[in-house]
């Protein structure tokens, strides 16, 4: 009798039409389709950023004309911060591992998934119309009264292509906090739950209740903008700065929302390959809800010299204060985790190391941001581009790559070159430093920030910065090159490839379509890495 | 200036010591705790290192102690940056009962500033050394914010309220002004300087100008738009006498107070029937349209220049006292 053995059947290869993509029900799937839009939004916001480079290292305005700096500045923000920031790691990590670490054949509800993403697209498309034809220029901020009353941008499909967005998010939320209730597998309970799912938790609660906020918002000063309704504008009988309450009542806690699911990844990449427990799981897991809900309630702390009286500046630079501590707490616990473990060098090690260098000069360099008398000083200068890049890209943008380096091989079941995924890591970590480092120096000096032209004695620092970006732009290119040329090239990863303990590592690589073809029981914690073998360091 | 990277903004006026010796400790205390972990991060990593990833960590899960120590600890730590930081925000933005008052209004792309003797200049402003300065500002367009690096101060010009920054220059020269808060196309083009003089020179400039003095022009607008027909001096008229009211507190007609400021002035003026004082009817038309920032701020010196009544009117119409500012202090 004689037998051809089939290739087994993965998400990957069950079916392979386009249509079988763009109407997939599978969360593994549609973490893919976040992935090619996110990394399309990332190459967009990329090149806007060469462009601010470019122009920044000359004092004089001469690479762009003042508009189109103004531009650059605005759309590098609006890509980067809303379409990929906010999803990268919730939309794209998060729909790929999430189900399989708590055991589930898929999402709570898979249409509505796949629903989110189209929303997402349209709301990209949208932005993207903004942006070929003429471009937005008032800042992703959309400060009122520019942005309702003066700009002569395409501020109008901008907002529309926000709004739309946002609805992505929230219908993400909704079904991530769902699945997480529901559909966990029998024995895993809360406490028991890898962190990443913890903070993806925490996570989808912030996007359910701020998301609405920046969508109510963006509708008035459309509508501000549209049929003159007097909301923010002075004369209209408009409040400006109520349009920065609102603004950051949102854009507070979305600094949350991209951040607290790259702590998620931080917690279990660290923990496998220090083949440990975390150290001091509940207090890891509880700081994500204490940063979660204390994120709503600090969102003035952007307005301290917008005008608000010194008293209230006073309540919410203490609770800045306040919500910096949950981040110390996490900080110091990945740090003990490494304390007496084994830890293995590996790819998704190394952009941990990087996270956690950044993301601590990132959460500190905020202390001096929330002393009220610094800020004064400090408020819109480069200073403050400098600490947001440090927690947004040194922090987000390193933790997802951590954990698309460490779940990459489940999703293609290929390998990546470690040593060239090494490389990357550390050409990111010297390229970052080098361009945003000196910028806190050029924002104590007084350079304020989107200034198309700056005074001389600023140069040095800004070439410097520069040139940095160069560093950056080769580091993330090489990441794009070898990842795709694992797909090609890349050896077999198997099931297991790093030993890791959590479910999505007990079935093949990459997983069936439906997961799981026998429910996992589970009757242990997510890290317990010393109880595999007897033999310790 | 390529010759070597600044690190440090020059130091001009009272505060920007003491901005920069809460810098330097804030920085000393991050500092530390970034070294701290990244000192530990690095030791832990070459000492635990495990090639092979064969091994397995040691069973440790965490520690209540350590949890509440590194809790507690960087708690107090920012508590007492937080105090110390509130201390410097308040000398910030409280200035003296007595300072230069200038008044500015940024539009785009340019800043205009006035001096109460009657000077005016564009993106430019010269002030006199050692005596504390305080430029209330807004704006006739979007928002714009008013920097000066050198005294470490800022405030957002808002359309329809009046902000302030103060500072008492220590250091003659020429430092940079700018605009803060993006606003458009030249935005990077909103600049200029602050002239720091000896006080002599800056008398000689001041009186390089002449014109009429705010408060006079004040009162000329005041008699043009009819404002003297009902806000009679002994209070007889059917609006309220202005005499002396500045920085006092009224009571309106909802019954809730309000302290008679610039803000409040320039509100009454182009919405009057929002904060009616009690007592009187609402019976005053909107200047909206018939006034302009500039006039606007003029009328306010000039009702901050008006004494008590039953008390002679010493500074309106002075229109060539120069050195009449300091003269006039009460609660600003």
């Amino acid at each position: 009798m004689t037998t051809t053995v089939l290739p087994r059947v993965t998400y990957v290869n069950v079916r392979h039409s386009v249509a079988s993509w763009l109407l997939t029900k599978d969360h593994k799937r549609i973490g893919i389709l976040y992935l090619i839009v996110v990394s399309i939004a990332f190459l967009l916001g990329g090149i806007f950023a060469v462009g601010v480079r470019i122009e920044l290292t000359t004092p004089q305005g001469d690479f762009v004309s003042a508009d189109t700096y103004n531009r650059l500045f605005t759309m590098h923000g609006v890509f980067m911060v809303f379409f990929v920031l906010v999803p990268v790691v919730p939309a794209v990590l998060g729909n790929f591992a999430m189900p399989l670490m708590i055991g589930a054949k898929d999402v709570a509800f898979p249409r509505i998934n796949l629903l989110s993403w189209y929303v997402f697209v349209t709301g990209f498309l949208f932005t993207l119309t903004a942006m070929v034809t003429g471009g937005v220029d008032t800042g992703w901020t959309f400060y009122t009264p520019y942005s309702s009353s003066a700009s002569n941008s395409n501020v109008m499909l901008t907002g529309v292509g926000v709004f739309i967005t946002g609805f992505s998010s929230i219908l993400t939320g909704l079904n991530f906090m769902v699945t997480i209730h529901r559909m966990r597998a029998p024995g895993l309970t809360w406490f028991r739950l890898p962190l990443f799912v913890w903070a993806i938790y925490a996570t989808s609660l912030v996007m359910i209740l701020a998301t609405p906020v920046i969508a109510i918002t963006v509708g008035m000063m459309a509508l501000e903008r549209a049929l003159g309704f007097g909301i923010f504008d002075p004369r209209l009988g408009g409040d400006p700065v109520l349009f920065q309450h609102l603004f950051w009542f949102y854009s507070h806690p979305a600094v949350y929302i991209m951040i607290l699911p790259p702590m998620g990844v931080i917690s279990e990449v660290i923990a496998c390959f220090s083949r440990k427990n975390i150290f001091g799981y509940s207090f890891v897991a509880f700081s994500s809800l204490a940063i979660a809900v204390f994120g709503f309630l600090v969102w003035a702390h952007h307005l301290f010299v917008s005008g608000i009286s010194p008293y209230s500046a006073m309540v919410f630079s203490f609770l800045s204060f306040a919500v910096a501590i949950p981040s110390a707490v996490k900080t110091f616990n990945w740090t003990a985790t490494l304390y007496q473990g084994a830890i293995w060098w590996r790819a998704p090690m190394m952009w941990v190391f990087g996270f956690l260098g950044l993301f601590l000069v990132g959460g500190l360099t905020g202390l001096f941001l929330a002393s009220l008398g610094l800020d004064v000083h400090l408020h819109d200068t480069y200073f403050v581009v400098a600490h947001f890049h440090y927690i947004m890209v040194g922090g987000a943008i390193m933790g997802y790559f951590a954990g698309l380096h460490y779940w990459w091989p489940k999703m293609t079941g290929k390998m990546f070159s470690n040593s060239m995924a090494m490389l990357a890591a550390l050409l990111v970590f010297v390229g970052f430093n080098l361009t945003f480092f000196p910028q806190f120096i050029l924002g104590y000096l007084g350079m304020p920030r989107r200034y198309h032209a700056y005074s001389e004695e600023f140069q040095v620092l800004n070439v410097l910065s520069s040139a940095g970006a160069s560093i950056l732009a080769v580091g993330y290119s090489l990441i794009a090159a070898y990842l795709l040329y694992s797909l090609w090239r890349g050896e077999e990863a198997g099931a297991n490839p790093w030993k890791a303990t959590g479910l999505e590592w007990q079935i093949e690589s990459p997983p069936p379509p439906d997961n799981f073809a026998v429910t996992p029981i589970v009757n242990e914690g997510a890290y317990e890495y010393s109880k595999r073998e007897i033999k310790v360091v | 200036m390529l010759s070597g990277i600044p690190l440090f903004p020059e130091q001009a006026s009272t505060l920007a010591s003491e901005v920069d010796n809460l810098y330097f400790f804030v920085t000393a205390v991050t500092a530390f705790f970034a070294l701290l972990v990244v000192v530990l991060v690095i030791i832990f990593a070459v000492k635990y290192r495990d090639p092979t990833g064969e091994k397995v960590g040691a069973p440790i899960t965490g520690s209540i102690p350590l949890e509440l120590g590194w809790s507690i600890i960087p708690f107090f730590i920012s508590m007492a940056i937080f105090g110390w930081a509130t201390i410097v925000f308040f000398h910030l933005v409280r200035a003296p009962d007595q300072t230069l008052e200038v008044y500015s209004t940024g539009k785009r792309w340019m800043w205009r500033f006035q001096h109460i003797d009657g000077q005016s200049e564009i993106n430019q402003l010269h002030v006199p050394l050692g005596r504390p300065v305080k430029v209330i500002f807004t704006s006739e367009d979007v928002l714009h914010s008013l920097y000066m690096p050198a005294f470490r101060v800022k405030a957002d010009a808002i359309p329809g309220r009046y902000s302030s920054v103060w500072f008492t220059p220590t250091k003659v020269g020429e430092y940079h002004l700018f605009c803060a808060e993006y606003c458009g196309t030249k935005h990077s083009g909103m600049i200029g300087s602050v002239v720091v003089m000896e006080p002599n020179d800056y008398q000689t400039w001041l009186s390089g100008g002449g014109g009429m003095s705010m408060a006079a022009r004040g009162e000329q607008l005041f008699q043009q738009l009819g404002c003297v027909g009902c806000h009679l001096k002994d209070g007889s008229g059917r609006g309220p006498s202005l005499a002396g009211k500045y920085g006092v507190q009224e009571t309106l007609a909802s019954g809730a107070t309000v302290t008679i400021d610039d803000t409040y002035i320039r509100e009454s003026i182009l919405t009057p029937q929002m904060k009616l004082v009690a007592g009187y009817g609402p019976v005053m038309p909107t200047f909206q349209g018939l006034v302009n920032e500039q006039g606007l701020m003029s009328l306010i010196e000039f009702i901050k220049s008006l004494p008590p009544s039953g008390q002679p009117a010493a500074a309106q119409a002075s229109a060539a006292a120069p050195a009449a500012a300091p003269a006039q202090g009460g609660p600003r």
